[in-house]
């Protein structure tokens, strides 16, 4: 599967406090959580993202709290995928659990700037910074990450150890 | 090959002879947590999947502590959809509001959890309850609906960390200045996915309460979790628990081997040690109390998750009796649980904080969240004995808190700044 969209940049430590503060965690509707993504670091951010965008992160992407309304909402404004240096332990599980792409490349992350143009090759492991006329690698996702990654998130793993795929 | 503790409980509950960081496995889950916040998506996510039935009711945990007392319209329908969904399934583990507290300090001191388990929280905190020897760890709401509709849940084993703590305590410095002085040194992503084993000779000297409080930080290093050595004191926790004295369960206990191997390993010396803060807004922009100077404070937060046990309740007394709080400061004090408030009350406590200008609170994570209870306004700056300083945490996103440990934070009410208690 091939990802494609322009570059929102930002820096490192980008804790879900800041992507979701507390006063909207009583929010589970997609529509709601968009208005509010990123609000305390950009309040226009959700007026800025274009469907597809995709953020290009520094270290510890995700830290902090674990709510799950901030990758939801990172979704739900319309991002594409996040690539990082680094992601924090339970942002990069609530990622995976509900289908948001992620990719960790602290060459891509380094050489990329806001605006730039990028295609990820999700299972072929490359991203292709099309502006810049550069390839990344990334690590390929372990077989059972993978796993739940087909199946569009955790639902899927569920639903078959249930019986009721 | 010798193992840690994280990597000796999750080989038990995989089934196997052991397991190596790294590994993805899927584990039983002896209880799965969540607050009314996690728990509105992990309920909205199941009903979405179709699922009517959950995989065992008495391993499901559920406690509305965040917007709790409801702060408002909104907080009072997703408690009502909890409390609901906990009728229906009949879970056992439903604590109302007034009947238990902070999901963290109620969870340990209750007996749902016992060492040696697995338990996940939907709540990055949930690392607390690894003060008592087992495995917690903070997931979001898709895992938790995961645990509760199938039992199980998948883990990557995680690298450990190793960190050791000797020398004698000089005063005023508890686990919180242990656990701050610690993520000065590996930051905030310097234990990530790893789970910190803590070792040494100075959890003599301090009770079970710094173990909770340093545990509960493990994540704001980026740790899966937050580990103890089982002893004395752990047993003497678990075994006054309300759930052990019922019901008798049986439980195990993990030691590392002499040779597991440690992706970090430290050694501290605690000897010089002075209270430390975290300034904003990040917990590891730490160092002592004594370098920040004349920083006016318009609020203080002592208790929650992190340092709402008796012992940080006695603290705080000690530090206010006869004294009062600066006439520009509030100063709000939340106990852990009812649990300890009542042995607050019985110790005389919440009369002393109120005879010194204090706030009194019922069990809240509200202010810690920014959500009620002492939210921060424009410019704001607060002393808290909570985990997290990022901006906005607890309110406006100029406000700015400062990290420290509940006798810097009782002194600094006083004072009106960040202050230390040696300045009384």
């Amino acid at each position: 599967m091939i990802l494609k969209g322009s570059v929102y940049k930002t820096g490192e430590n980008i804790n879900t406090d800041v992507i979701m503060p507390g006063r909207w965690c009583h929010l589970t509707d997609d529509k709601e959580l968009a208005k509010h993504c990123m609000e305390d670091l950009d309040i226009d951010f959700h007026k800025k993202i274009k469907v597809g965008d995709i953020i290009v992160a520094d270290d510890n992407f995700g830290c902090g709290s674990s709510r799950e309304v901030a990758p939801l909402s990172i979704k739900a404004v319309g991002i594409s995928a996040v690539v990082a240096k680094s992601f924090a332990r339970i942002f990069y599980r609530n990622a995976i659990n509900i289908g948001l792409p992620i990719f960790e490349s602290p060459e891509c992350a380094d050489a990329t700037e806001a605006g730039d143009r990028l295609e990820i090759d999700m299972f072929g492991g490359k991203i292709k910074n099309i502006t810049k006329g550069k390839d990344f690698a990334f690590a390929p996702f372990p077989p059972f990450m993978k796993t739940i990654i087909d199946k569009g998130g955790l639902k899927g793993w569920v639903l078959e150890k249930l019986g009721k795929a | 090959m010798g193992q840690t503790i994280a990597e000796k409980i999750i080989a038990e509950h995989a089934r196997v002879e052991c397991v190596v960081p790294g590994q993805i496995v899927t584990v039983p889950v002896d209880m799965a947590m969540a607050n009314e916040l996690s728990a509105a998506l992990s309920i909205k996510e199941l009903k979405s999947w179709g699922i009517e039935k959950l995989f065992d009711t008495n391993r499901v945990c559920l406690i509305p502590d965040h917007f709790t007392p409801n702060k408002d319209i909104n907080a009072a329908g997703i408690t009502r959809t909890v409390r609901e969904f906990a009728n229906k399934h009949d879970i056992k583990w439903y604590f109302e509001v007034g009947r238990a507290g902070i999901e963290h300090a109620v969870l340990p001191m209750e007996g749902v959890i016992l060492p040696g388990q697995i338990m996940v929280g939907g709540d990055s905190h949930s690392c607390t309850a690894g003060a008592i020897n087992c495995l917690a760890t903070g997931v979001g709401s898709t895992d938790i609906a995961c645990a509760w509709a199938t039992g199980d849940i998948w883990l990557k084993v995680p690298q450990s960390a190793k960190l050791t703590y000797s020398g004698k305590l000089p005063p005023y410095v508890y686990g919180k200045d242990l656990i701050l002085y610690a993520l000065k040194d590996l930051g905030t992503a310097g234990a990530t996915y790893m789970s910190i084993e803590f070792h040494g000779s100075v959890f003599d000297q301090l009770p079970m309460a710094d173990r909770f409080t340093m545990a509960n930080m493990a994540i704001e290093a980026g740790g899966k979790t937050g580990i103890f050595r089982f002893d004395e004191k752990t047993k003497e926790l678990v075994e006054s628990t309300p759930r052990y004295k019922a019901e008798k369960p049986s439980y195990k206990t993990y030691d590392p081997d002499p040779d597991a191997v440690y992706a970090i390993e430290r050694k501290y010396d605690v000897s010089n040690l002075e209270p430390m803060i975290a300034r904003p807004f990040s917990p590891d922009l730490v160092g002592p109390v004594s370098e920040i100077k004349n920083v006016k404070i318009d609020q203080v937060v002592i208790g929650t998750c992190t340092n709402g046990w008796l012992d940080d309740m006695i603290r705080a007394a000690e530090i206010l009796k006869g004294r009062k709080v600066h006439r520009d400061v509030k100063a709000i004090i939340i106990p852990g649980s009812q649990k300890i408030a009542r042995q607050a009350f019985d110790l005389g406590l919440p009369q002393i904080f109120i005879d010194a200008g204090c706030v009194f609170s019922t069990s809240t994570c509200g202010p810690c969240i920014g959500g009620h209870m002492g939210v921060l306004g424009e410019n704001d700056v607060c002393v808290s004995t909570t985990n997290r300083n990022f901006k906005g945490r607890m309110g406006h996103i100029t406000s700015r808190v400062y990290l420290a440990n509940t006798s810097v934070a009782a002194a600094s009410a006083v004072l009106g700044r960040v202050g230390s208690p040696v300045e009384l």
